[in-house]
């Protein structure tokens, strides 16, 4: 399967599950989604479990909350990522906060889809990567499964939870893992172990990192599409790095993190997002609270740069392969 | 869910999700289009209060008649040359947009949005309005930009993100901007222009200017929150802006019910906020006009904002992303009640003696080979993917008016980081 197949089958098997599981967005319903992630969903569950809604993400989010309150489990999709932004306010100030206002009276039980990142000429409104202005707050857990079979098991789960979450998928990704090489032929997830999905039911639970290559020299964090790259890099640089996929941002997984890094005393975070109060910043913090002894060079940052994503210097603006070998050279000078 | 208290006795609730009556497959009929005879709206005066014209947002303007006649009281009666210049345009835009759909189809770019069947909406208006007022569109108005008289070239320029582009190649390619023009720089977030339009609009009459804002936004998107606070602030402050409603029966996959066509009508949608709201045949031009002009002259009079839907019909995909044969019938485009507005106002034109086949032809021909010979000029400047065009470091210009420290070592970063890559492509100009 490919990563949009799992998801697919995924939403497929919590809705078989669970009568109260409903996909709604825009464009999902009959046509099943503009990267086809809802495919076949209404023509099997029906159109009071599969919709589509109006344009208006606030509206989406708002309605999702009020279902989520009365017992449903509302799978809601925003088109893309970018789109998240008029519906922040629902989101941060009503979803993320109603179990603690309520004191447990009312909860929002859903679990936000949505395709995020660049690498493929979408410009500024199909590019964005916000997790970190999500992580930054309180009461709402964000995801991000860097295989289809990460995909399948980590929406099930965030599907299964009763907190809000945001679950965004990197759509570079969808149809196979990329290594940083824009200008070379693409691989498919057939040919990947982690494109061999179930296709019945399992969960990948959230808050668990995975450790996708063990390492001595050097642990890197990262998730999404950042995970492949980094793998092809250090190949190719011959390093023996341990590669963190992160996968649930937050709750964090803090031991596997912490575990590594006094293992290989070196810490490299790359992301896509901008540099400037990202989810990088966090991690570097917590790693330098919780690891600094066994530090043996400072910990280095690879991420977006801090402007707008532009759309024809798109590979100069994505953390591509130079900038990462640039930051290996740089953080195992005197290893 | 098991309720915990059982109401067997009273009715169970249903949820309605409304549904097109045509998807793939299916014939096509669209007797139930409620199209009222041409010349049948009446045309207030621009100085009536809005709520003494409330039926004019459930009918439908309309001039152009089944024999291409002119009739009724929104005649703008134009002269002949002015018809044949908004005939033109519209085979102008026409024109380019098959020509730019073709680039993309050839891997010159990356993205293209054609505007085939509501050639009139935009192209229209823009023969209505002062070339010095405000234009706020969204992604499907290209044609203002095509009236106004914007070069085809530097349109291209920012199509291909080549070194001749304005913007750098910072937006997705037709996401123009044309501060010269009166054309206001798009975003890709659907209806964020409405408010601004009305700010515009706010800004414009608090200094006493003459100049009024108009803006565009697709059907689907009057559901997006800002639609409605612009049409909040445009009522509160009787802002003189023109809000178009391009109603083209689709957004996306969506059908127009699912922005809540199925109760009422988007011109309607004003009724509520006190504003005036007009329906006009949108492949009808000069229906288009009429209804321009009427509500620029109530702008221009300190009379207040009208809402006008356009109602039209989307005739190709949504953009070179999108396969609409996965979601509606085929049939639709051709079986369309209100016919193609380049055919209408070409037929009105032969009508009245002022045009004929051949001259049309002449005119779709020479226009073809203005527009190739456009793009050839254009690609000079280069094609997305072949090689940088803009300097590397212009990727940081615009972030802010002068560049912070952060920026400029990132800047510095990104430079070394070219230096290391050793790729084969020229990216410095
Ligand atoms: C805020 C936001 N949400 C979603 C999208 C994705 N999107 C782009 S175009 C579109 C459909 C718009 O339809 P409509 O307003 O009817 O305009 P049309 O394309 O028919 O001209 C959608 C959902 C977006 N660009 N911005």
């Amino acid at each position: 399967m490919n990563m949009i197949q799992a998801i697919n089958s995924a939403l497929d098997v919590c809705m078989g599950r669970d009568p109260d599981v409903l996909v709604m967005g825009e464009d999902v319903g009959y046509f099943g989604g503009v990267f086809r992630a809802t495919a076949g969903l209404q023509a099997k569950y029906g159109k009071t479990r599969v919709f589509d809604t109006p344009i208006t993400e606030t509206g989406i989010m708002g309605v999702a909350i009020g279902m989520g309150a009365y017992g449903l489990r509302p799978v809601p999709e925003i088109q893309f990522a970018d789109y998240i932004y008029p519906a922040l306010d629902q989101l941060v100030s009503e979803a993320a906060r109603l179990r603690y206002r309520s004191a447990g009276e009312f909860i929002a039980p859903i679990t936000i889809r949505s395709p995020y990142g660049g690498g493929i000429f979408g410009g500024q409104t199909h590019s964005q990567s916000p997790e970190g202005i999500f992580t930054h707050v309180s009461g709402m857990k964000t995801v991000i499964p860097s295989t289809p079979y990460d995909a399948k098991g980590l929406l099930i789960a965030a599907i299964e939870d009763n907190d809000p979450v945001l679950f965004l998928e990197p759509k570079r990704i969808y149809n196979g893992p990329f290594n940083g090489y824009w200008d070379r032929p693409a691989e498919n997830w057939s040919k990947h172990a982690a494109g061999d999905v179930p296709t019945g039911y399992y969960r990948v639970d959230l808050g668990k990192a995975a450790i996708v290559r063990p390492g001595e020299a050097l642990t890197i964090l990262a998730y999404g599409t950042m995970v492949h790259v980094c793998a092809a890099v250090i190949a190719e640089h011959g390093i023996d790095a341990e590669i963190v996929d992160l996968r649930t941002l937050v709750p964090l997984d803090i031991e596997t993190i912490e575990a590594s890094v006094k293992k290989t005393g070196r810490c490299m975070i790359v992301h896509e997002a901008t540099r400037t109060s990202g989810f990088g910043a966090e991690l570097s913090a917590l790693v330098q609270e919780r690891c600094f002894y066994h530090l043996e060079a400072p910990i280095e940052r690879v991420t977006g740069f801090d402007t707008p994503y532009p759309h024809s210097l798109e590979w100069a603006y994505f953390p591509g392969p130079v900038r990462i070998g640039q930051a290996l050279k740089k953080i195992m000078k005197d290893a | 869910m098991a309720s915990e208290h059982p109401r067997a006795n009273l009715q169970p609730l249903t949820l309605h999700v409304p549904e097109p009556r045509f998807r793939p497959g299916d014939a096509v009929d669209f007797a139930t289009v409620d199209v009222p005879p041409a010349g049948s709206a009446r045309r207030p005066d621009t100085a009536e209060p809005a709520r003494d014209f409330t039926e004019l947002a459930y009918t439908m303007v309309r001039v152009l008649d089944e024999d291409g006649q002119a009739v009724g009281p929104w005649d703008p009666k134009l002269s002949p040359d002015a018809l044949r210049k908004m005939l033109r345009n519209m085979a102008l835009l026409r024109a380019f947009d098959e020509r730019m759909f073709r680039a993309q189809r050839q891997g010159k770019t990356s993205f293209y949005m054609k505007a085939t069947g509501e050639e009139a909406v935009a192209v229209a208006a823009a023969q209505a309005l002062d070339f010095e007022d405000m234009c706020f569109p969204s992604y499907r108005q290209q044609g203002l930009l095509i009236s106004r008289g914007y070069p085809l070239v530097e349109m291209m320029n920012q199509i291909y993100s080549n070194r001749g582009d304005k913007l750098q190649g910072k937006q997705l390619p037709i996401m123009y901007s044309a501060r010269d023009y009166g054309f206001f720089s798009i975003s890709g977030n659907l209806t964020t222009q409405y408010p601004q339009a009305v700010g515009w609009a706010m800004a414009s009459a608090a200094k006493g200017d003459t100049r009024i804002a108009a803006v565009w936004c697709g059907e689907g998107s009057t559901a997006e929150g800002d639609f409605h606070s612009a049409c909040t602030f445009a009522s509160v402050y009787r802002a003189p802006v023109i809000f178009n409603v391009v109603n083209n029966q689709w957004a996306i996959s969506s059908f127009s019910g699912f922005a809540g066509a199925e109760a009422t009508t988007f011109a309607a949608r004003a009724i509520g906020y006190g504003i005036a709201g007009l329906r006009v045949d949108g492949n009808d031009a000069l229906a288009v006009y009429a209804a321009t002009l009427w509500a620029a002259e109530r702008a221009r009079t300190n009379a207040g904002p009208t809402l006008i839907e356009h109602f039209t019909y989307r005739a190709e995909g949504h953009s070179t992303s999108d396969d609409p044969s996965q979601y509606r019938s085929a049939g639709e485009p051709t079986a369309w009640p209100l016919g193609d507005p380049i055919a209408r106002l070409k037929q009105h034109l032969i009508a009245i003696g002022e045009w004929d086949d051949e001259r049309h032809a002449a005119q779709d021909r020479e226009l073809a080979e203005y527009v190739k010979a456009e793009q050839k000029e254009a690609e000079k400047n280069g094609i997305l993917g072949h090689g940088l065009h803009q300097p590397l470091d212009t990727l940081f210009d615009g972030v802010f008016e002068e560049m912070p420290w952060h920026l400029r070592e990132q800047q510095a970063q990104m430079m070394a980081e070219e230096e290391a890559s050793g790729r084969p492509w020229a990216r410095k100009s």
